[in-house]
């Protein structure tokens, strides 16, 4: 791609004394990305969030923000990330809109456009009504918000979320989800989690790590492709016969389940047409026929759950 | 930049009942210490009078008084001071400071200033003080100029240190605790030795409290001044080490 990264990481490795929490991450991310970043506890997740914000220093490895060093230049590399850690850096002692205002001054943001740069994020994470509120009696959810907008209010062109729907109620959690995708429209956005339907639901690309690991990275419409059904579960009454099955077209391997139920895998298109009239015709009494789908779920664990984890095309090297 | 974060510092400090717990309490100590020393100098005064030279309000009255206000400040900084970074890492709000683009030094200069604004005000309140003597009598406002420098230099010092470790720990009591041990070891230090021994010498150019007396005394020694100015500047550097150190290992 000729635009410019927004987010170029290159072989990061980050050691805990012996441990290594995150080993040899690549990766890139472009303006109008929303990149979901998944993988189970302790896989590094974090660990990479704090690392391409500043917050950790990297052992090995070189980050760079629009271009800019961050380990040469954290100033002015810093000035383009918004960073909401798992939990959010708010001061319970001070009102929503003073937490704001310190923000925005921390961020450098010019005087002039300052009060229009605070009601922008208030309103873009539903705060109006709170502004005069302490934030130590806010809700965790609310709280959850005042940290998005404190990431926000600069508009950096790269925000980093860490688990930002956590403790919130599902109508929040679809809001903040509407805003991300809004975000991403001119930023460009990492966002942990490990709720698996919010990634399908929010983001354009996917990277799943696991032992500290890149163990998958593609766009969502890669993996849908990945999600296609490949295979059919047929349920019979009567024994069905499998060598007849397996002539069928298309089909490449039968595998007998439970009580009469046998799962086909299939190569190209789903054989179930030519296998509903087989069943009819040899009265094999069919009653289920369900295409079986690969959810994001499977492939999560398919990849976090191996012991040696495939490197799967389509990895950023 | 470093404004903005003193003065967040200073607000946060008022918006708790202890800045003001604290004010209250040692305006209230030092007036009373303030009034005893008044008493006794009135006693003492028809006969000063009849010597020649005698020592004035200021010997009597002022430099005492700052002497105890100094200890007493000594027993006060750990407070003020413990929860300064070490609760902003407990609550994880470093990281926002972490991730705005400013540098470690601007972070922990600016809690310092602001820190330091908190000691200013109540420094002012304790002033007002012996300045009120200067409506009934003539004071000598060298001398309380060099005590009220001295008792600046000494809580900005005190303030540097409390910083440092108050960025050593995630435990604000931690913070209190090794805070109020360093300034008392520093404040004592010169009892062990001998006065004439080497090592006695080097002890006592050590102690806070020797480079303080000079300066309650009228003296403004240049060498006094440097012995503040380098703590300050040696637990300042620690602190943004210790910060910095919190990126690089953990």
């Amino acid at each position: 791609m000729s635009e410019q990264a927004l987010v170029h990481a290159e072989h990061l490795y980050r050691y805990y004394s012996q441990t290594c929490a995150v080993n040899d991450v690549s990766f890139d991310l472009y303006k109008g990305d929303v990149l979901g970043f998944l993988g189970p506890n302790g896989a590094g997740k974090s660990t990479t969030m704090q690392m391409l914000t500043g917050n950790l220093a990297p052992s090995a490895g070189q980050i760079s923000i629009q271009g800019i060093d961050l380990l040469d230049r954290p100033k002015a590399a810093k000035h383009a990330v918004g960073y909401l850690p798992e939990q959010p850096p708010v001061y319970r002692e001070l009102t929503v809109d003073e937490y704001l205002h310190y923000c925005a001054r921390l961020n450098r943001i010019p005087r002039k456009r300052r009060l229009r740069a605070i009601d922008t994020a208030r309103e873009r994470c539903g705060l109006e009504d709170v502004g005069a509120r302490l934030i130590g009696n806010l809700s965790k959810g609310y709280q959850q918000r005042v940290g998005i907008a404190q990431a926000i209010i600069h508009t950096p062109a790269v925000v980093i979320l860490d688990e930002p729907t956590v403790g919130l109620d599902p109508i929040q959690i679809r809001e903040i989800r509407a805003l991300i995708r809004e975000l991403g429209k001119e930023h460009g956005i990492i966002l942990s989690t490990h709720i698996l339907p919010e990634v399908q639901a929010t983001c354009n690309r996917v990277q799943i790590i696991h032992h500290g690991k890149l163990v998958f990275s593609d766009t969502m419409a890669g993996l849908e492709q990945r999600m296609h059904a490949t295979s059919l579960i047929a349920g019979f009454h009567a024994t069905p016969d499998l060598a007849a099955l397996q002539q069928l077209p298309g089909v490449a391997q039968t595998e007998v389940l439970d009580a009469g139920r046998v799962r086909i895998r299939y190569l190209d298109a789903s054989p179930a047409e030519a296998l509903a009239e087989l069943a009819a015709a040899s009265h094999w009494r069919l009653h289920e026929l369900t295409p079986e789908q690969h959810t994001l779920e499977q492939i999560f664990i398919e990849l976090t759950c191996s012991e040696q984890p495939a490197r799967l095309p389509g990895n950023a090297a | 930049m470093i404004f903005t974060i003193a003065g967040r510092e200073l607000r946060s400090l008022f918006l708790s009942p202890l800045a003001w717990a604290i004010l209250a309490v040692v305006q209230f100590i030092l007036a009373y210490l303030f009034l005893s020393q008044l008493e006794s100098w009135m006693l003492l005064q028809p006969r000063l009078a009849a010597l020649e030279s005698a020592p004035g309000v200021a010997d009597i009255v002022i430099a005492p008084l700052l002497a105890d206000a100094a200890v007493i400040l000594l027993l006060i900084t750990p407070l003020v001071t413990m929860r300064v970074l070490s609760e902003e890492r407990r609550n994880r709000t470093l990281s926002l400071l972490f991730s705005a683009p400013i540098s470690m030094t601007e972070i922990v200069v600016g809690k310092y200033l602001g820190v330091l604004g908190f000691f200013l005000i109540l420094l002012a309140l304790l002033a007002l003080m012996p300045l009120s003597l200067a409506a009934g009598t003539d004071l000598d406002f060298g001398k309380l100029a060099a005590g009220l420098l001295g008792l600046t230099l000494v809580l900005a010092a005190f303030a540097a240190i409390g910083l440092s470790m108050s960025a050593l720990t995630a435990q604000p009591t931690v913070a209190a605790v090794t805070t109020f041990g360093l300034l008392l070891l520093l404040w004592i230090i010169d009892w062990a030795g001998n006065a004439g021994s080497h090592a006695g010498n080097l002890l006592a150019q050590l102690s806070m409290l020797r480079h303080y007396e000079p300066l309650l005394q009228g003296l403004f020694n240049s060498a006094d001044v440097a012995y503040y100015l380098l703590i300050i500047i040696l637990f300042l550097g620690f602190s943004i080490r210790r910060l910095d150190a919190d990126r690089l290992q953990h």
